[in-house]
This record gives C-alpha cells, sequence and structure tokens, in this order.
C-alpha cells in the first residue's frame, strides 16, 4: 500500500476520471516507483512485482450491471417469474462503445438468444462463461502474476485462464475459457485470445459470438485498488466491423478477501438430467 | 501384439530415464528459488503411481527392490495394453495405448514403495473407530435407499458427475490418467492448477485468519506456510459430500499436505489425515510428483458430460422395452 502513496495524487487522476475516461488517464500517469527487491511481507501490496512489472496480483470485482446486458438496457423483470423483484434485471448504462454491429441473420439471432434465454444461456447449466463475460460477471476473480504466466481464477464454475506471457503459442485446439497470448506494452496487460468455440455468450442477454472470435484486452492499474478495462472484440462472422468494450474493475480491498468455492455443478444437475431420472426415483 | 511390443519399449526407455534421476541425492540438492527467496515448486507435474495406496496382501516390507518395481511396472504396463485388446469387452470403452491413457504413457516417479501409506508403518489404515464405522454404514445406507446408480444423476459418484475427482482432493491423488498439474507461486499464494475438472487449488502463504466453521466446501479451506523449505499446507471445513468420503473420511478431516523438492524433477508430496472421529489415530502417505511437461488443457468435462446422460438415458430405455415386453 505505501509504494502507492508517492504517486496517490496522480493516481487520483486515473480515478476520478472515472468510467471512460479512465484507461486513458491511467496510460498518461508516471510509471509507479520500482519497489525494492526485499522479501514482500504478508498483507503488503507493493506497485511493482520483483520483475518489475505492475504488480496486478489480487481479488478484483467488476461492478457492473452488463452481466445482464452488456448495451444500455433499462430495469426489467427477470426471466423467471417465481423470483420476482430478486432475480429482476437491473437497469444498466452499458460497457460498449455503440450499438453492437451485428450482421441482420446474427441479430436475428441474438433476439431468438434473448427471447429463449433460460433454456439457452450457457451460465444456467454451469457452463465456463468464456471471454470476455468472466471479466464481469457478479463475481469475484483472482489474479496470479509471475514473469511467465499470468493465471486468472474465476469464483463462477472455477473457470481459469492462463496467460502465456513468454511461450506464445497458436491455439492447439478451440475451448471456451480460449487461449490467450500476453505481453506489457509499458504498463498495460495485452492479452490475445483466440481459439474460442461458439459456445459462450457475452451477457444473460443473448449476445453471442462464433468460434471466430477474437479478443484483445488491455488491461492497466489505473490506481491502487482499480483496473482499467478494453476489449475489442473482433468476430466478422458475426458482427460487421470490431467493438469495444470498456469498464473500471474493482480490487476487492477486504482484509481476507478470497475467492470461496462455486462448483455448480450440483447446483444445475436436476435442470440438465432431470428429465431422465426413473420415474419412482425420490429427488 | 504390435501395440502391446510398442508399449512395452516406450516403458523400457521411460524406466531407463527414471533411474537415472531418482532422487538419491537429497541431501546436496539446492533446490531453485523465488524473489521473495521462498523456494520455487514451479513447473509442470505428474503424480501417476503404481503404488496401492496400501500394501499388498503377503508383503511384509517397506520397499521392493529396484528390479521388483521395474517388473512390476512392465508387467502392469502389459495388462493395461491387454485391456485394449480388439475384441474384447474392455476395448470398447478407452483404447489405453492409442489415447495416451495408460500410465506407461505418462511421467512416473520410480517409487520403491510397497505402500503410499508410511505410517503406520505396516502400510495400511488405521483401525475405524466405533463413530467412523457407524458414519460409512449411515452412508452406504443412504446410499443404498436412493437406489441404482442409473436411477438419478446423483446416485452416481462424484468423478461420473464431474463434481470432484481423486487427482483434485484434497489430498490429491492420482487416478489412471490425465494427473497433470501446473504450480504458480505469487507472492502470498501458491496455486496449485488441477487438469483433471479444471481445478485450481489456490493456497494463501500470507498468514490470513481460516474460514469461518460454518463455512464447508468440497474441497475444504486451504491455508498454507513454509516450514523451511518445506510448503506446509492445512485444510479443513470439508463437506460430508466431498471426495474423500470415498475412503471414510469424515467432514471434520483436518488434511496437512507437505511438499518438498527433493531434485529437478522431482517434488515429495507427503500428507497426513487427522480424523479422530473415523480412525483410531492419524495417517500419513507419501507420493512424489514427477516433473513435467505442459501445457495444461482445459479439462471442461461438465460441458461435454455425454456419458452421464447417456447412462441415465440408457437406462430409461432399457426400462421401457422391459415394460414393453410383458
Amino acid at each position: 500500500m505505501q509504494a502507492w502513496l508517492g504517486r496517490a495524487s496522480i493516481a487520483a487522476v486515473g480515478v476520478i476520471a472515472g468510467l471512460a475516461l479512465s484507461f486513458t488517464a491511467a496510460s498518461q500517469t508516471r510509471a509507479p516507483q520500482a519497489a525494492s527487491p526485499q522479501r514482500q511481507t504478508s498483507g503488503v501490496r507493493t506497485a511493482r512485482s520483483a520483475d518489475g512489472k505492475p504488480n496486478l496480483n489480487g481479488v478484483y470485482q467488476a461492478i457492473s450491471e452488463a452481466y445482464w446486458d452488456i448495451e444500455p438496457h433499462g430495469a426489467a423483470a427477470g426471466p423467471v417469474q417465481q423470483l420476482g423483484a430478486s432475480y429482476a434485471m437491473a437497469g444498466g448504462l452499458g460497457i460498449v462503445d455503440g450499438p453492437l454491429p451485428y450482421k441482420p441473420e446474427a441479430l436475428a439471432k441474438k433476439k431468438q438468444n434473448f427471447a429463449n434465454r433460460v433454456t439457452l444461456d450457457p451460465e444456467i447449466k454451469c457452463y465456463l462463461p468464456g471471454v470476455p463475460r468472466a471479466m464481469y460477471m457478479q463475481y469475484p476473480f483472482q489474479i496470479i502474476q509471475t514473469p511467465t504466466y499470468i493465471m486468472m481464477v474465476f469464483t463462477y464454475a472455477r473457470a481459469v485462464r492462463t496467460i502465456y506471457m513468454t511461450d506464445h503459442k497458436e491455439a492447439p485446439a478451440d475451448s471456451w475459457m480460449g487461449w490467450s497470448n500476453g505481453h506489457w506494452e509499458g504498463d498495460t496487460l495485452v492479452i490475445d485470445t483466440t481459439g474460442f468455440n461458439d459456445m459462450t455468450w457475452f451477457d444473460r442477454a443473448g449476445n453471442f459470438h462464433s468460434d471466430q472470435l477474437h479478443v484483445v484486452e488491455r488491461i492497466t492499474a489505473s490506481g491502487a485498488d482499480h483496473l482499467s478495462y478494453e476489449a475489442t472484440i473482433e468476430d466478422p462472422q458475426t458482427f460487421t466491423r470490431p467493438w469495444k468494450i470498456t469498464l473500471p474493475i474493482y480490487r476487492r480491498i477486504e482484509k481476507n478477501a478470497q475467492l470461496l468455492e462455486f462448483n455448480c455443478v450440483p447446483f444445475v444437475e436436476d435442470l440438465i438430467y432431470g428429465h431422465l431420472r426413473k420415474p419412482s426415483s425420490s429427488n | 501384439m504390435l501395440r502391446r511390443f510398442v508399449a512395452a519399449t516406450a516403458l523400457g526407455s521411460a524406466i531407463a530415464l527414471l533411474l537415472v534421476s531418482t532422487p538419491t541425492a537429497q541431501s546436496t540438492y539446492k533446490v531453485p528459488r523465488l524473489p521473495d527467496g521462498h523456494p520455487d515448486f514451479q513447473g509442470f507435474w505428474n503424480n501417476t503411481t503404481y503404488t496401492p495406496l496400501e500394501r499388498p496382501k503377503g508383503i511384509d516390507r517397506d520397499f521392493f527392490t529396484r528390479e521388483e518395481v521395474v517388473e512390476q511396472m512392465k508387467r502392469a504396463a502389459a495388462d493395461e495394453s491387454e485391456q485394449t485388446t480388439p475384441g474384447t469387452i474392455a476395448d470398447v470403452h478407452y483404447d489405453f495405448t492409442q489415447f495416451g491413457l495408460d500410465r506407461s504413457q505418462a511421467p512416473v516417479a520410480l517409487n520403491l514403495r510397497t505402500s503410499l501409506i508410511v505410517d503406520p508403518a505396516d502400510g495400511h489404515l488405521p483401525p475405524m473407530t466405533e463413530e467412523g464405522k457407524r458414519l460409512n454404514a449411515a452412508r452406504a445406507e443412504a446410499r443404498k435407499r436412493a437406489g441404482p446408480i442409473t436411477d438419478a444423476a446423483e446416485n452416481q459418484p462424484l468423478s461420473v458427475r464431474c463434481i470432484q475427482m481423486d487427482r483434485d482432493g484434497p489430498p490429491m491423488l492420482a487416478g489412471a490418467y490425465n494427473n497433470n498439474y501446473q504450480i504458480v507461486q505469487s507472492p502470498g499464494t501458491v496455486l496449485i492448477l488441477v487438469e483433471m475438472l479444471h481445478d485450481p487449488r489456490i493456497i494463501p502463504t500470507d498468514g490470513r485468519a481460516p474460514l469461518p466453521n460454518s463455512i464447508r466446501q468440497l474441497e475444504g479451506t486451504s491455508r498454507g506456510r513454509w516450514d523451511g523449505d518445506t510448503l506446509v499446507i492445512e485444510t479443513t471445513n470439508f463437506t460430508d459430500m466431498f471426495m474423500f468420503a470415498a475412503q471414510g473420511a469424515s467432514a471434520d478431516m483436518k488434511l496437512t499436505e507437505r511438499f518438498t523438492r527433493i531434485s529437478d524433477d522431482t517434488l515429495m508430496y507427503r500428507f497426513t489425515v487427522d480424523d479422530p472421529k473415523v480412525w483410531t489415530r492419524p495417517w500419513s502417505a507419501e507420493v512424489p510428483w514427477k516433473k513435467s511437461v505442459g501445457p495444461i488443457f482445459e479439462h471442461a468435462c461438465h460441458e461435454g458430460n455425454y456419458s452421464l446422460a447417456n447412462l441415465l438415458a440408457g437406462a430409461r430405455e432399457d426400462e421401457k422395452r422391459a415394460k414393453a415386453q410383458k
């Protein structure tokens, strides 16, 4: 924490600048002082890792309504009547840079997805969330950083992203979370992810992509407890042009912040396999 | 036959490599260190083993000779190859040699011990307490009441349901295949990524408080600390339906795992189970982990669990046909 104080006033610019400007402000912020290489003691965060890169280690969470819909949307009843107001859709300003540039047939599919979201949304079945959706779901995630691998571990479905910082490869196979190659551009972590399957969504509103999805993320610490997150989404099969997601992601600053287990498979078994249950067997 | 020959040859070369790298020089080994001064365990590891948890009947020694172990591994590899002989029933399920599933294709640390259990010295689980017997009898009774495993998803073992497997643990024990792990260390955190079921075990080593007793998890809650060059992980707060219940353990088990790097390619894993509700005394096992190569792939088990759906659908179809024949 102390290492951050020296530049608190500069960092504050990035914090105050707010959602839209925070990324720009952060990139203009002076680099934090390099941490001395002495052993880190528990509970003390340094601005820099031993290799001199920004220290992103920690537990984070987006504070946003984008998990319902990444586009601007007003509040609405949720998709499950029995859950009433407790699972109603919260209104949100959106995290995208304009109406999503769907191709006409893709827009039709998006509308179908929305209409049938109770059965089609992969989140309902505890399926891996994909990228970028994992980054702004309503659960904490943790970054574990080393010079060669930056790991992102998500509460939801205990999804994992491995960011390969040195051993860059083409995706060896399609997967739910994709294959991520990362590098530092100054103090910005840039992650290039490909190798996706076509089974994940962007949100609960049915926004979707094909297996041609290509995501380039730029992550910058805009303060001791904030990340500026920007993702460029490219999928020529689904969209007419690339588009962008921008949002701040916050550090969970509670002293004992940690991921709790969310092994959601048992929660969805009856939903997925209930129709195959022996009729006479008890629930 | 050809396949068996190939497997045996592969095993032969694997053993040759292993004999060279058997960890004998632990006293002189200098463990690599991270900038924070702690030992560096990072990389890819594999805990495949041919050694049973408990000492086999008729054996009254702690160790086999190297020749005996090599011979046993050869025989086991041949048996696994045999299992996939075309035309046999076993061949229908998996072709171990073709899909890289049999153990001879994995890095295996040579283990001369006759059992993974090192304490009690006889290599066997200690006797169960009366309470432990009652607990496990009640579990068996509940399973029986629920009906056959093909009646409903929750009657199946956790592994078939893609919820928790032996590799995930804790304690982390090998299965027949895919015993791959990656360890990543950052200051205050050790991550053990288990490939099977894409299970990231996050172990804080920053001295933080444990979770309240009311929070129970399949994998419990782990806290790590360094004891010299050994990483010690204590785990409590398990649930009653967790993986190690299959071994008889209760939710109140206290597990202590110890990792020590004894050579460049061997990480010694030792765990102690302290569960006075179930066992009359604590017991410990030791499993060497062998250096392996990455990457860890995404094992999306639940997402592709056709097996469970098909098992249940097949059973319902059988019932329908049996009814029609009446």
